[in-house]
């Protein structure tokens, strides 16, 4: 196992390189001078100029620049935003709670209603449910989530009003920030209604940012289940006389289950990718709306280090969902 | 489409895909809606009742034609500036299906060579282009994107740039996969030993033999293509506001959504049909070209 995860953890290791290599080369292949591109149309006097490039580092050779960028990136320095002045880590830090707030909600979202769906589709296979699940399955996994988000907020909160359409809580409760996640802090600051209002706030972005994993996990739990269930240890199962919901679902589903926690843990990409556009939608506070007007307000030190940030957590998630893997099926330790 | 569909399969005629394709009802159903779609995409400036950017001053959030206080001079109605939202559909879709081409073209062809690159390679060259690709890869198809556009500026042009980058690695991977696997095969050892050209090798020997999966993946490529270009599109990083690019369309939709639902319906419903009928069209091909699925 140790061997295993080693060889795992080496292989991240070139990816983590080549992303702030993309970081790093990002700001400067920006056509034209970044900052002129930076001042906009104002312009900016020489003089000014040559202080900020001086401040930037960008007067040094470029290796240098790099160096000094990985260097300041060990220490948690990811630069500062030039709209707020805030370091940008900061930044990141007190709106990535939102973000995996809605996240989580989603995936569990997926997971509630994907995880049951396929195995009922799996069991009925051939019947009217499996082609519902499949038809409907192939149709969230082409969905334009944005658009998907336009329409329930025209269904659910203009023509039915039952949910509100932007912000993570209502105006009329004050909210003090203590963990960053919403569902903890409304009930820690005693004000009546409020966890209500995190809840109906979260309710519509959470099912749009998880309509597409929810394709994919009831999907992938449909096939596991469907090799699972011809397998040799089901049939004895079933021959000892148990129960066929318990044969389903113990002997069945906990052998499915693995490729199925596999494709929960790649979806954090899709997850955070998508979360760009929910936000969008819902004017969610996190990182992937802070990251789209970062680049309105051509904040380039605050892409770049949200880009940055966003593809670590996606490089560390799917690491950890490979080390996982090693440990639910000790075969894949072995392979190669 | 057709046309490089066939190219495969030489040995087996036309008739032996088809009938492992026209098993599949749903791959048919979605043939049919791309078909339909091309010729629409074709015929865009005959079938459109109007110009996609006319300005109807008299008409502003017209309803469509069956609702009440519509009429059939404008059959889905008009956006905000009086602009009538079927035409500007049907030359969405020629754009759509446009960005798709160029996309899966340029990532196919650029792909295809890195791959072919690194499997002939192999050593450094093959560790370099396959580290590269891992980076890409690395990153949420949509973020990668939209660092893409960061650096070159939004617009139609640089979209269609970022969306073919997003897909470059897809292409390679699997090029150099079926280069590894073909690579040792006797037919390419007797066209080596029968003193042909590495470019040779590459692209009349092996290349042909790597083109299914391919082809499966360039019809799912284009419906990401067009589901990316049309989130960028949304963004406002895309084709921007004249354009009647669907994505685009839809950017402007959410300030009239208590108002007009037809305006935030229609386009992204021609995104999501268009993009279903790719799907599925891809999934039967995947399945007729799959040597392991057939006999």
């Amino acid at each position: 196992m140790l061997a295993f995860a080693l060889k795992r953890i080496g292989l991240v290791i070139p990816t983590f390189i080549g992303i702030t290599l993309l970081t790093f080369a990002m700001i400067r292949l920006i056509p034209g001078d970044p900052i002129q591109v930076m001042a906009g149309e104002r312009g900016v006097d020489p003089v000014r100029k040559a202080e900020i490039m001086a401040r930037l580092g960008l007067d040094r050779p470029l290796w240098e620049q790099y160096v000094i960028y990985l260097g300041n990136l060990v220490q948690g320095d990811l630069g500062q935003s030039i709209t707020t002045k805030k370091p940008v880590l900061e930044e990141f830090l007190a709106l990535f709670p939102a973000t995996i707030e809605l996240s989580f909600f989603a995936i569990l979202f997926a997971i509630a209603l994907g995880l049951p769906g396929g195995v009922i589709a799996a069991v009925r296979r051939g019947r009217p449910f499996d082609h519902m699940l499949m038809a409907g399955s192939l149709t969230g996994y082409s969905m334009p989530i944005f658009w998907w988000g336009l329409l329930l907020i025209l269904l659910f909160s203009v023509i039915l009003g039952w949910t509100p359409v932007s912000g993570r809580v209502s105006a009329m409760v004050y909210v003090p920030s203590v963990t960053g996640f919403m569902l903890i802090d409304a009930p820690l600051s005693g004000e009546e209604g409020a966890l209500r209002s995190a809840l109906a706030h979260l309710v519509l972005p959470a099912v749009v940012l998880g309509t597409i994993p929810l394709a994919v996990v009831a999907r992938m739990t449909r096939s596991s289940m469907l090799e699972v269930l011809n397998e040799d240890y089901m049939r004895t199962a079933r021959a000892k006389g148990l129960s066929p919901v318990r044969v389903v679902l113990v002997h069945g589903l906990r052998n499915a289950l693995i490729p199925v926690v596999t494709v929960i843990g790649l979806q954090v990409g899709t997850l955070l990718a998508g979360a760009i556009l929910t936000e969008t939608i819902f004017s969610w506070p996190g990182v992937g709306k802070w990251l789209i007007n970062s680049i309105y307000r051509r904040d380039y030190p605050s892409v770049q280090g949200g880009i940055l940030l966003v593809a670590c957590v996606v490089i560390l998630v799917n690491l950890a969902v490979d080390l996982l893997y090693g440990v639910l099926n000790p075969r894949i330790r072995h392979a190669r | 489409m057709t046309a490089a569909a066939d190219a495969p399969a030489p040995p087996r005629p036309l008739a032996e895909f088809w009938r492992h394709f026209a098993v599949n009802r749903g791959a048919v159903a979605g043939l049919a809606v791309v078909i339909g779609l091309v010729l629409v995409a074709v015929l865009a400036d005959v079938i459109a009742p109007y110009d996609p950017a006319r300005q109807f001053r008299d008409a502003f959030l017209a309803p469509p034609f069956w609702q009440e206080g519509g009429s059939t001079r404008f059959l889905l109605g008009t956006d905000d500036v009086g602009r009538d939202i079927l035409s500007r559909l049907i030359h969405g879709a020629r754009l759509s299906l446009m960005i798709g081409l160029i996309a899966v073209t340029l990532s196919l062809a650029l792909g295809t060579l890195l791959g072919l690159v690194a499997g002939f390679a192999g050593g450094v060259v093959e560790i370099a282009i396959m580290r590269a690709m891992d980076v890409l890869l690395a990153l949420p198809a949509l973020l990668l994107a939209i660092v893409v556009v960061a650096i070159i500026g939004p617009g139609l042009v640089n979209a269609i740039f970022a969306v073919s980058i997003v897909v470059l690695p897809h292409y390679a991977r699997l090029t150099r996969a079926a280069v590894l696997a073909e690579i040792n095969r006797p037919y390419v050892v007797a066209s080596r030993v029968a003193g042909a050209g590495v470019l040779r090798l590459m692209f009349v020997t092996v290349l042909p033999n790597c083109m299914a999966p391919l082809i499966v993946q360039a019809t799912l490529g284009f419906s990401n293509a067009i589901l990316d270009a049309a989130a960028l599109g949304f963004l406002g990083l895309g084709a921007q506001p004249p354009t009647p690019e669907w994505g685009a369309m839809l950017a402007s939709a959410l300030q009239f959504v208590q108002r007009a639902w037809w305006v935030v319906t229609f386009p992204g419903l021609a995104i999501l049909v268009t993009v279903l009928a790719f799907n599925l069209m891809g999934d039967g091909l995947r399945d007729a070209l799959d040597p392991r699925l057939k006999r």
